[in-house]
């Protein structure tokens, strides 16, 4: 904790913070498969679909609640519904990896503006927001989406800034934290002593140099935002029929797991896949680039 | 201590204060009204029924309204279920999801501590990495799908367990929800376990005790326990938090008639005093046990009433 920090923040020559957490990650080979199968389930999920015959809604009657097999083209089986699973698995990724992009890039906006605000103003201000912070910690909040779904309806774009809106606190919390630290640094005390103004401090100098956190959390704040979403489907209040994600997949899945498990078996794994890796990334992320655990890393 | 109390309260009141408003608002200014049934009501009809619920006056005064009749416990008729009132709905569902709450939270608390505690000593070896990998498990598989795995693998295939239902009120329908709710709690505490329990057992005074001759289960118990357990006990409030979302989701899977079988049930027909009352009656109760949960760290942990 004290000779390998000292090591890596005399900065010696061409090795960015970028550069150094590059090469701790590197060595991290459950983060780099995450990372690998990642990519390739978004890009499975985005073209594979462009490639089947079959629609979501579109149903097959010759074979109704198949089981999977290729002769019948139907590589994961179909619905009671007759519905390729297959199309319909693909596209209720593409809905669970699109609201975790967005929702999470809402609560990052939210969440990074407040808090380094927050941090850099400080004083009476700061205490007032991030009490604001703690009440709203205290609230419920899985409840409050689920009146926000029920009352305005039960369409796409609120899915995505409901959760967006309420997952900001723990990233402006820590925001907050690292601004506190960086707003006593010299280059921040020369640039107030040029005479550059508040707002622009924050925005070219401390949010900068908040972006190594933010990644880590960005990266965290993803499964938990697709696990929100797939547990609003999985009751029914998120996205609607023909549409589907795969919280809505699996909640078809177990009600039909006795006749027919491959429903649930699918997009149950590649649900799950998915939230492992990205936790798993983002476990290796913040031990790359979380400067608290620079230590315990190397 | 006093003081200190006194200064939690100032920020549970507020919060209550605030929930129950935000709840108000969110389902006032809502589109769709509880009557926007199939049928199209009479508008003199419709006007008597709005009356009947004080639907017609400003929003300050059903506001006022509904404060008073929350201090006085009642949280005005369903507008679903006709024959009942939504605190008969909360005193019939609460009991029952407080049993499998209670029991999840107590189950996941002891095998995290344990599991967690477990992890640390053996850091770094094969032991440790298990644990760590079941946990990372338990975090990363929604409770949503370990619930029907554990149906399909304990209640349709071995038979052992039944599948749903509270039947005769036996322990053993409540296993599979227990467990099931319990999961990703013991995951989270054991993980948090580990981490502050290598932290504490890195610190000077172990080694004094160590020096001292002390065994390393003496240590552990007397020494090592309760400065760990702080960051487990800080917990308690979002794994509240969590356990209450998560038996909305285990209460539907298990078809348990709990509260958050009501809510559901609310929510998909747009039973405003319905929803409003569990919200309100859910953050309450997790206000005052944040409440609690504070006192009690206050009190392991002297710095923090400073």
């Amino acid at each position: 904790m004290n000779a390998n920090v000292n090591a890596n923040t005399q900065p010696s020559a061409g090795r960015s913070l970028w550069f150094d957490a590059w090469v701790v990650l590197r060595r991290n080979r459950a983060a780099i498969a995450s990372f690998i199968i990642l990519a390739a389930m978004t890009m499975i999920v985005v073209f594979v679909p462009l490639l089947i015959p079959y629609s979501i809604d579109a149903t097959d009657w010759d074979s109704i609640s198949v089981a999977p097999s290729l002769q019948s083209g139907h590589l994961f089986g179909t619905d009671g519904l007759g519905r390729d699973l297959f199309v319909r698995t693909l596209q209720g990724g593409r809905i669970s990896l699109l609201v975790g992009i967005v929702a999470t890039f809402v609560s990052l906006l939210i969440g990074v503006s407040y808090g380094a605000v927050s941090g850099y103003l400080g004083g009476r201000i700061d205490q007032i927001m991030m009490r604001i912070v703690d009440i709203l910690y205290a609230l419920p909040f899985m409840f409050l989406v689920i009146l926000l779904m029920v009352f305005f309806g039960r369409n796409i774009v609120l899915i995505f800034v409901a959760i967006g809106a309420i997952n900001w606190l723990d990233m402006a919390r820590i925001v907050r934290g690292q601004t506190l630290s960086l707003k006593n640094r010299e280059f921040i005390e020369a640039a107030r002593a040029g005479g550059v103004s508040s707002s622009r401090i924050i925005r070219r100098h401390i949010v900068p140099n908040l972006l190594g956190v933010v990644a880590v959390y960005v990266t965290l704040t993803i499964p938990q935002v697709i696990l929100v979403e797939s547990f609003l489907s999985f009751l029914g209040l998120g996205v609607q029929e023909p549409m589907t994600s795969w919280g809505a997949l699996v909640n078809e899945g177990a009600q039909e797991m006795e006749n027919a498990p491959w429903m649930l078996v699918f997009p149950a794994s590649f649900l799950t896949v998915t939230l492992f890796c990205f936790n798993f990334l983002g476990d290796g992320l913040r031990d790359a680039l979380d400067p608290r655990d620079r230590g315990a890393a190397s | 201590m006093l003081n200190f109390i006194f200064r939690r309260l100032l920020t549970a009141i507020p919060t209550l204060l605030i929930l129950i408003g935000l709840a108000f608002v969110l389902i006032r200014v809502a589109p769709g009204g509880p009557f926007d049934g199939e049928k199209q009501l009479p508008a003199e009809i419709e006007a008597n029924l709005r009356a009947a619920y004080h639907l017609d006056e400003p929003l300050y005064q059903q506001f006022g309204r509904y404060l008073v009749s929350i201090a006085q416990g009642d949280f005005g008729p369903s507008f679903q279920y006709r024959d009942f009132s939504v605190t008969e709905l909360i005193r019939s569902g609460f009991p029952v999801s407080l049993r499998l709450g209670g029991l999840a939270m107590l189950l996941a608390f002891i095998v995290g501590i344990a599991a967690g505690s477990f992890a640390a000593l053996r850091q770094n070896t094969a032991a440790d990495y298990g644990v760590m990998a079941v946990t990372m498990t338990g975090i990363s598989i929604p409770n949503f799908v370990v619930a029907p795995l554990l149906i399909l693998l304990f209640a349709v295939g071995l038979r052992w367990l039944p599948a749903g239902g509270l039947g005769d009120g036996s322990p053993k329908h409540l296993i599979l929800p227990v467990i099931a709710l319990a999961l990703p709690q013991i995951a989270y505490i054991a993980r948090l376990m580990r981490g502050s329990m290598i932290e504490v057992l890195r610190s000077p005074f172990i080694r004094t005790a160590r020096a001292q001759g002390l065994s390393m289960g003496r240590i552990i118990v007397l020494h090592a326990l309760k400065p760990a357990l702080l960051p487990v006990v800080s917990y308690l409030g979002p794994a509240t938090a969590a356990v209450i979302t998560g038996s909305v989701v285990i209460e539907q899977i298990f078809g348990i008639p709990g509260l958050g079988r009501h809510f559901v049930q609310g929510a998909l027909n747009r039973d405003y005093t319905l929803v409003m009352g569990v919200v309100v009656f859910y953050g309450t109760l997790i206000i005052v046990f944040n409440f609690f949960v504070d006192l009690i760290y206050g009190w392991l942990d002297p710095r923090v009433r400073l």
